[in-house]
């Protein structure tokens, strides 16, 4: 794949300890306090293995590799060792760090969309990165940083060396990234949650992308991540971190298979599982991570922990030696825990009995039907004369209807209609093209009264838990907002909020707090509650659990489980997780570029996928098992989503379908010249693609 | 890029002529220029005057609308009228911007440049003790009238002429008494600049230094910065070359319109330091009841802006390629 010659020799051979940390605490000044991130934490990384680092925000994750790298702020105070090749680099003054940095150790950060500067091409940016650590003259930097770009899978180098960053994708940023992270063939990549914000299929790319670096290079990975799958897939090793401590270390298949730790196997437990069918509830870790400002002495975990003992509130366990000799974990009850399985530690609650179970879907009543939907936008230029020059088609004609009690999942990568889709039915109103039938009533037909009545039907759960609570209300009055509009009396106000917040599980006493002195759990159950008001049948969900801490998301979920078992409430679930809607959901609709490709019974598709790009979607989401991690074999989309401005004609998932490419030509043609449309594969199943029999082979 | 310029000049020339004919209107109703000959003594001759007033197209006498078709021919044949006295505006606007010029260029330009280093420098030790200083100062300044800020520069350098016996300090118009030395009247015209430039370059360098300072701060704690460091660039050299360069974009277009304008001048300094510039013209135009001469000024200064916004549109896609390249 690629030529690129080594730039120097290495320091440390191949197993070899590579970078060594040994005891670090990390300490910055807050307002509120000393937050104390990272408390004694050491780990030994080997020339060439990969470390993962996981836990959830707030374990200290991030702040240790802030700290490895020397770029903390400088009223951080560290203590500890921190040695590379035998070397410390604590306590070394920044230009002597910078001589290491880019060079010894390298890093690729979260946000590719903000991590490359704007006004500087990709090129310039990784030539610098080569030039500041050695003599080389521009022409052969510029050839490296060429076949740096060939390596990380960019196409045409030559001329995309001299593109601006605005003129990639969020996943090719990324790949440039990784080029100049290992520009100067590092013995180091620490890398920060490097695919937390692009979709799957780019994810599974730009893993992939890592796993050639690593060997082109030869270089140790520390994985910081929060995504349990990813480390199973990547990792060797693995930390777990927990309000800044380490609570448990070993090999990647001690954690995941025999876990010591009570939060790593509460953790490992509460993931929803994309290779798994599931009918109950998911066990839950209940409450939330500290605040690392004043920790009261004892174990982080105690209050949260199911097999807490005294001992663990008086002092903090420290890390001890399992039975397995790489094997560490942070409990008293070490030994006592040893096998326990996690249905035990945590049982799953149950959940309320629903009226409907026994009733057949099809005599249940249609709720919500989308019949040929489409959203179209005019795409417009020109600042004086403002003409039209194109069409965004976000939504191209889609029809799928939601039956009383069910949960429909609507999942695909950003840009393929999914909100626009929440966004025209939340509308109540004509849409460019198609229908929209809220309970049998047509939303083109409503006059402003009979809208404002069917909205109380028709309630919205939004994403991001602190932007969609006004943080000047105390939640009383957000709960209580939709019922004055819609004309309740104060005191049936009164009693309902009181109701709500104990139906959502919350304290009705704190409804005079306001949303800031909740958690995001706890903000996004008032936002649950503040839908509920005015008892809807329909609730549309725009990723309601996506922005939770994986611990958290579990019990959202299962409230809004049980939710709809006890009122009988239907769901429109918008997702990119698509393990979160395997366990919720009873059917699935899978979007791309606007148009619906798959849709069915959640465990038909999901087992037996008929689509190219759900196989591939599917196939592209790390599953927390190492061992079924390394038996799959994954497909690789090649590029990104098209632009919805200008879509392939007949099939638009042909540019980038692995099936395509097989075909012959006359077969070829048709995918070009044929929209394929949904035909039933089974008796809830119906897939898009014109020779999904072969694509399921 | 060109079709887009095209298209913008035009649509700003049909802005700038409403812009001046309302102005004309204006000036031409409520300005009285009769009332100049009323305080006359001896009295002069009503006859006189009209015929005056009525050659200089500047009769009430003589309805509005005939008053502008006089002017706007005027006008597009390059003349731009006369005030009641008979002075040639036309040749006072182009005389008097090069004497705006003269004394804004050094001024206006050291102080944007000496405002930008000091308010990124700032950025970088935000809530330092210098930092702290600098702001105070900066707020000191700006919230301080001009005319104020040059009083008092004039009093001190008074002061510093009495305490050395010298006249080092000159600062009465642009130029004086010349020596009898090589390159006297250059060093007589220094002379006269320096005081007027030191008061435009602090008053220039209070504001811009607040502007430049938000400017950095964004873009210091921006992630590409942290990249740079990462890649092992040194602070000052992450800070040079990714967080100033970003930060410098919204910079270009201030200091576009800030050279289009100078050519305007600057009202309050041109007075305090007797600078016969075309602020001070336009202030004297209005007290003179200069009807053409008022115009002229809002035409000219028109002009200067919207050639700063086209500037500045230029800049801004010199300096970022999202602008450049979409």
């Amino acid at each position: 794949m690629s030529n690129v010659q080594p730039l120097k020799n290495r320091k440390t051979q191949a197993g070899d300890t590579v970078l060594s940390v040994t005891d670090l605490h990390v300490t910055f000044p807050s307002e509120a306090g000393q937050v104390r991130a990272v408390r004694g934490l050491s780990f030994d990384l080997a020339a060439g293995e990969t470390l993962a680092i996981v836990g959830e925000s707030g374990s200290g994750k991030s702040v240790t590799s802030l700290a490895v790298m020397g770029l903390h702020p400088p009223t951080t105070k560290i203590t500890g060792s921190i040695k590379l090749h035998g070397e410390e680099l604590l306590g070394r003054s920044d230009e002597e760090m910078s001589k290491i940095r880019g060079r010894d150790l390298a890093m690729v950060f979260q946000d590719p969309l903000s991590a490359l500067t704007p006004v500087y091409t990709v090129g310039d940016q990784i030539v610098e990165a080569i030039q500041a650590h050695y003599e080389i003259s521009k022409a052969k930097a510029w050839q490296r940083a060429i076949e740096l770009l060939d390596l990380v899978g960019i196409p045409n180098p030559q001329t995309r060396v001299k593109s601006f960053p605005f003129e990639f994708s969020g996943g090719m940023r990324q790949r440039v990234m990784i080029a100049m992270a290992i520009a100067n063939d590092p013995d180091v990549i620490i890398a920060d949650e490097p695919t937390t914000a692009l979709d799957v299929t780019i994810q599974a790319q730009v893993l992939e992308v890592l796993k050639t670096a690593q060997k082109e290079t030869g270089a140790a990975i520390i994985m910081i991540t929060h995504d349990l799958g990813i480390v199973a897939g990547m990792s060797e090793r693995v930390v777990v971190m927990y309000a800044g401590r380490p609570v448990e270390t070993g090999t990647v298949d001690d954690i995941f298979y025999t876990p010591r730790m009570p939060y790593t196997v509460g953790l490992l437990g509460t993931v929803p599982r994309l290779d798994q069918a599931s009918d109950g509830a998911l066990p839950v870790l209940e409450g939330n991570p500290p605040s690392v400002v004043d920790l009261p002495p004892g174990c982080p975990f105690a209050p949260r922990c199911p097999a807490v003992i005294d001992r663990c509130l008086t002092a903090e366990p420290e890390l001890v030696t399992t039975t397995s000799v790489d094997h560490q974990a942070a409990c008293y009850r070490l030994d006592e825990l040893a096998g326990i399985s996690h249905a035990e530690l945590f049982p799953a609650p149950e959940l309320s009995a629903s009226d409907l179970a026994e009733v057949p879907r099809e005599q249940r009543p249609v709720v919500l039907e989308l019949k040929g939907l489409e959203r179209h936008y005019p795409l417009m230029k020109g600042a004086i004369y403002r003409h039209q020059i194109g069409t965004v088609h976000a939504v191209d004609g889609i029809d799928l209807d939601i039956r009383e009690g069910e949960t429909l999942g609507l999942v695909g990568e950003s840009g393929c209609g999914k909100t626009t889709t929440l966004m025209e039915i939340l509308n109540l109103a004509k849409p460019t093209g198609g229908a929209i039938e809220v309970l049998g009533q047509n939303t083109a037909t409503l006059n402003r009264r009979e809208r404002k009545a069917l909205r109380r039907n028709l309630q919205v759960v939004f994403q991001d838990p602190m932007a969609s609570l006004d943080p000047r209300m105390p939640i009383f009055d957000i709960i209580a907002e939709p019922m004055g509009v819609h004309g309740y009396s104060k005191d049936e106000i009164e009693k309902r909020v009181r109701e709500l917040l104990q139906l959502v599980g919350l304290e009705p006493a704190h409804s005079d707090r306001y949303p800031q002195h909740f958690s995001g759990g706890q903000r996004q159950r008032i936002g649950i509650a503040r839908a509920l008001s005015l008892e809807p049948k329909v609730m549309v969900l725009d990723e309601p659990v996506s922005a939770l801490d994986v611990s958290i998301q579990a019990g959202v979920i299962n409230l809004l489980d049980d939710l709809q078992r006890k009122l009988g409430l239907s769901y429109l679930f918008v997702a990119h997780d698509l393990a979160v809607i395997r366990h919720i959901a009873d059917r699935v609709a899978v979007m791309y570029l606007g148009s619906i490709v798959e849709i069915g019974d959640v465990d038909a598709v999901y087992e037996n996928p008929r689509h190219p790009y759900t196989q591939a979607l599917l196939s592209a989401i790390p599953i927390p098992d190492p061992q079924t991690e390394r038996s799959r074999n994954r497909i690789m989309l090649s590029g990104d989503l098209p632009s919805p401005s200008d879509p392939p004609s007949g099939c638009k998932f042909r540019t980038r379908c692995f099936l395509h490419q097989t075909l012959s030509e006359p077969e070829k043609a048709r995918c070009i010249g044929e929209l394929p449309q949904l035909v039933a594969k089974g008796s809830d199943h119906r897939v898009a693609c014109h020779f999904s029999d072969r694509a399921s082979q | 890029m060109l079709r887009y310029i095209g298209k913008r000049l035009l649509n700003y020339v049909i802005l700038l002529y409403v812009a001046v004919s309302l102005t004309y209107l204006l000036a031409a109703t409520q300005l009285n220029p009769r009332a100049l000959w009323a305080v006359r003594q001896p009295p002069v001759d009503p006859v006189i005057v009209e015929s005056q007033l009525r050659q200089y197209n500047l009769s009430e006498n003589v309805p509005l609308f005939e008053r502008y078709w006089t002017w706007l021919t005027g006008v597009l044949h390059g003349d731009w009228g006369y005030s009641p006295v008979g002075l040639n505006v036309a040749e006072q606007v182009s005389t008097r911007m090069w004497v705006s010029l003269r004394l804004l260029l050094i001024g206006t330009l050291a102080g944007i440049i000496m405002g930008v280093a000091v308010g990124a420098w700032t950025a970088t030790r935000q809530y330092k003790v210098s930092d702290r200083v600098i702001t105070a100062l900066s707020l000191l300044v700006i919230s301080t009238p001009a005319f104020v800020v040059g009083h008092v520069t004039q009093i001190l350098a008074i002061m510093f002429n009495n305490a050395t016996g010298t006249r080092f300090f000159e600062f009465i118009g642009e130029t004086g008494d010349v020596g009898n030395y090589p390159f006297a009247d250059l060093v007589d015209r220094a002379q006269h600049l320096l005081l007027p430039t030191l008061v435009l370059i602090l008053l220039e360098v209070a504001s811009m230094s607040r502007i430049q300072r938000n400017l950095m701060l964004d873009s210091l704690g921006a992630d590409y910065v942290r990249t740079a460091r990462a890649k092992g660039l040194p602070q000052h050299k992450a800070v040079m070359k990714h967080a100033l360069r970003t930060a410098l974009i919204p910079t270009g277009t201030y200091v576009a319109f800030a050279v289009a304008t100078m050519f305007v001048g600057a009202t309050f300094t041109e007075r305090i330091f007797n600078f016969p510039g075309l602020g001070q013209y336009g202030v004297d135009a209005i007290t003179n009841r200069d009807v053409n001469g008022i115009v002229a000024v809002t035409a000219f200064s028109g002009v200067c802006v919207l050639v700063g916004a086209i500037l500045s549109d230029i800049m801004v896609a010199i300096l970022d390629p999202r602008v450049r390249l979409q």
